[in-house]
């Protein structure tokens, strides 16, 4: 019974016991997170994946502020039946650019993993307006007021921020932040692809609302440019199955 | 620390911790529980001698079985690949008039299509194909890249208006914006335009000039259109720009169309599909073409 003795000595002083619960929570913390900063296998080796362009990081942002993931996932699981809707499953790769990510099983709208170039730009712009109007049954809120003007002006910051926890954008990138999202944005697609595709490759040009013609970059402008460019970054026609198995 | 004693009510000893005169009984934990707990001790180990579980420095354990889910997916889709494989490798060999002369090949392919359908195109164009403002109706027989089912899986492969180097190309001139025409003349030629859509004699309006002159090279001398180029026909009562048909009064329809028609000649819209084969494959869009095509209004 000597061992329950020490017990006790540890039950009644209040720091050997927090010593205590810290040094048990630790071992089933390093065991189950530790390795996976080291494991190659965590992070599959594909072609393609990149951090977002300017504009789309903006787009991201206004995903995030009004709360689109309460809804949607962006994470196809490995079963067949989500495989015949949405796609290949998703990849560890595909958001390990992603701060905060959007994985998650709750959906109360389909998943978004792959709904780059699904849909026309256009249909994303009137069915975030109103979307009744194009799918009738849908219980998804209309989004109007993205049809006001974005604001860009931190957007080189922003990428800064997104830098220092590990996201590989270059000093030029960042630099030129607003110059490459209104790049992407005002671009004609059937013109020559300007240079922001250098930087950001399978990136959506120009607009998604088609007037004002001239008028600022919107925030569903930046929106729809995210959603258009989800799940397009890795072609899996040139993955080899076994190099991503787990 | 109280001294170990016997509780005279429960007949249990006490553990010989004691707060303000509370005493706590040394109750056993229950035997299921204790069952539970070392059950689960040598399930955990055999789980760990079976399955991927101990993370290593650079990689895991596999397990005996060696088990995947990713794998696991792989060969049911295989599985699956194989138990559709017996119609689709027939539907996918033969051109698509074939199979939908094939009565069993076109019960299939019309279920088939029918739920990539509802997945991918009824988004926009509406479940049966009823289509919407701005997304055209797939169940009458007006077209505006050509109603054969060979024309029809064409364009769901390449898709309109899209990156892709096999899509439908073709652009409408801003002529109101571009200053081609006045917005007198443009007014002129919008009623010509409503006049030929109602098929009546058009000979004498002020328009007819200006429609010979600019429209009619895309859109046809009567209005009729052209499919290779998708000038919609204008000798009928379809618009894609216009609300679908509900209870609206006469001179709101009206009104809305020619207002529809001013906006399209001024600074026209032009639709976008996406090309379908970079997301399907050749059976599905071909059980697509087969169900759009015979959804009412195939040529």
């Amino acid at each position: 019974m000597s061992l329950f003795k020490h017990h006790a000595r540890i039950e009644t002083n209040a720091l050997l016991l927090t010593i205590g619960i810290v040094v048990t929570v630790s071992v089933g913390g390093l065991v189950e997170v530790a390795p996976l900063f080291s494991i190659e296998s965590t992070i599959e080796r594909v072609e393609g994946v990149r951090p977002y362009s300017p504009l789309e990081q903006a787009g991201r942002d206004i995903y995030l502020r009004e709360g689109c993931y309460n809804c949607h996932s962006q994470m196809i699981r490995p079963f067949k039946d989500e495989a015949e809707r949405y796609g290949h499953y998703s990849l560890a790769a595909e958001s390990k650019y992603d701060h905060p990510f959007q994985w998650g099983s709750k959906r109360t709208g389909p998943d978004l993993a792959r709904v780059g170039g699904k849909y026309a730009s256009d249909w994303h712009v009137r069915h975030l307006i109103d979307p009744r109007s194009v799918v009738p049954g849908s219980v998804m809120p209309g989004y109007p007021h993205l049809m006001r003007p974005l604001d860009y002006s931190d957007i080189g910051v922003r990428l800064r921020v997104l830098r220092s926890v590990g996201v590989p954008y270059n000093d030029t990138q960042i630099d030129g932040a607003a110059h490459d999202l209104e790049e992407q944005a005002l671009a004609d697609p059937n013109a020559a692809p300007p240079p922001v595709m250098a930087s950001y490759p399978k990136a959506r040009l120009g607009r998604a609302v088609e007037s004002p013609e001239n008028g600022p970059v919107t925030e569903m402008d930046a929106l729809v440019a995210y959603l258009q460019v989800l799940g397009t970054m890795v072609d899996f026609t040139q993955v080899d199955p076994a190099l991503i198995r787990r | 620390m109280a001294p170990v004693e016997k509780d005279p009510v429960t007949g249990r000893y006490t553990t010989g911790h004691e707060w303000d005169g509370i005493r706590e009984l040394n109750t056993p934990l229950p035997r299921w529980w204790i069952i539970v707990f070392w059950v689960s001790v040598v399930w955990s180990i055999g789980y760990w001698v079976l399955m991927p579980s101990w993370p290593l420095l650079n990689g895991f354990t596999p397990g005996l079985l060696g088990y995947s889910s990713r794998a696991d997916l792989e060969s049911e889709i295989a599985e699956q690949k194989a138990a559709r494989a017996v119609w689709l490798n027939r539907i996918e060999s033969l051109p698509a008039a074939a199979v939908e002369a094939d009565s069993e090949l076109l019960t299939y392919a019309r279920a088939g299509g029918r739920i990539a359908f509802e997945e991918n195109c009824a988004p926009c164009h509406g479940v049966g194909g009823v289509g919407a403002f701005g997304y055209p109706t797939l169940a009458d027989d007006e077209w505006l890249w050509g109603g054969t089912i060979d024309e029809i899986e064409q364009t769901i492969k390449f898709g309109v208006r899209n990156s892709n180097p096999n899509s439908h190309q073709s652009e409408m001139p801003k002529f109101g914006a571009d200053g081609i025409l006045t917005p007198q003349q443009i007014e002129q030629v919008a009623d010509y335009v409503l006049t030929v859509a109602d098929r009546a004699p058009v000979a004498s309006l002020p328009g007819a000039e200006i429609f010979a002159e600019n429209c009619a090279v895309c859109h046809g001398e009567v209005g009729e259109g052209n499919k290779d180029i998708g000038a919609p026909a204008l000798n009928n009562q379809i618009w894609l720009y216009a609300s679908k048909l509900g209870n609206q009064k006469p001179e709101v329809r009206a009104a809305e169309i020619r207002a529809t028609v001013i906006s399209q000649v001024t600074r026209p819209r032009h639709g976008a599909m996406p090309a379908w084969s970079e997301r399907l494959g050749p059976g599905t869009i071909r059980m697509l073409a087969v169900y759009v095509h015979t959804l009412g209004g195939g040529r």
